[in-house]
């Protein structure tokens, strides 16, 4: 089942300038397995050393976060679309008040 | 920090940046930058020529500070947000290269939680704002490690480049 992961701009130097990736995967996990197995360079920017996604970046299976679904064992279907999507944030201070 | 990268943008949106983070002062304000990044020309000859102009912006997305706890000294963009200025950005031809924000009575200088809630590549705006009045204006990406911002010259033109 060919499962299509599109990449963000701030990661596509890491993944050959790609702006998407085609995986055979049942489940967003291991498309996201194929994505950094393929682009070993994206993994540190996805996953933190313990294997978790980090906490700012988003993964969208077509038009919902997977969070809301069954996270990385959601399943796929042929034709599905993989979005990673960066959330952002910032500000002056390293502390909040 | 070296300033091994510039970003051209025009009076005209800088001026749009200043004022959004006045109109939401003391809040920080943020938004996101569309444009094109600067790209190599493989089939120019002229070794001088094959670097396109620098990135450019060539429009905003001004955006909701969705940091509900902290808004004076913190920004937050939701990944809604984001895949809705992707859309916008997409339509125009153009797409996200990077992110504004204020900083409140504050410098316009990055702070550790920019840092760490950075992304490399992206080019990101920060506009001081004093009492109300806004003042600098600087432009930082995150290094490769994302151990540390290098400063991004920011060339203030006085109208955006002929589209490519």
């Amino acid at each position: 089942m060919a499962v299509k992961v599109m990449i963000p701009a701030p990661l596509r130097v890491y993944a050959g300038k790609r702006h998407s990736a085609e995986f055979s995967a049942a489940t967003v996990g291991e498309a996201l397995s194929g994505l950094t197995s393929e682009f070993a360079e994206l993994r540190k920017h996805l996953f933190t050393e313990e294997g978790k996604l980090r906490a700012f970046v988003n993964v969208y299976l077509n038009d919902e976060d997977i969070r809301y679904l069954a996270k990385e064992n959601t399943p796929t279907k042929d034709g599905d679309t993989i979005s990673i999507i960066p959330s952002i944030a910032g500000g002056s201070s390293d502390n909040a008040h | 920090m070296p300033s091994d990268t510039a970003l051209w943008i025009s009076s005209h949106l800088a001026e749009k940046i200043r004022e959004h983070g006045v109109e939401t002062y003391p809040h920080e304000c943020c938004g996101a930058l569309l444009g094109r990044d600067s790209e190599v020309l493989e089939d120019e000859p002229d070794a001088e020529k094959k670097i396109a102009p620098p990135r450019e912006v060539l429009g905003l997305f001004p955006l909701a500070n969705r940091n509900g706890d902290s808004p004076r000294n913190r920004f937050m963009v939701t990944a809604e947000d984001v895949r809705t200025a992707e859309l916008a950005a997409q339509k125009q031809g153009l797409e996200i290269i990077g992110w504004y924000h204020s900083h409140p009575d504050h410098p316009a200088r990055p702070s550790e939680y920019d840092r760490v809630h950075a992304w490399p590549w992206y080019s990101y705006i920060i506009v001081s704002v004093n009492h109300g009045v806004a003042e600098d204006m600087t432009s930082w990406r995150l290094n490769d490690d994302r151990q540390e911002f290098s400063s991004e010259e920011i060339e203030i033109r006085q109208h955006a480049a002929i589209l490519r």
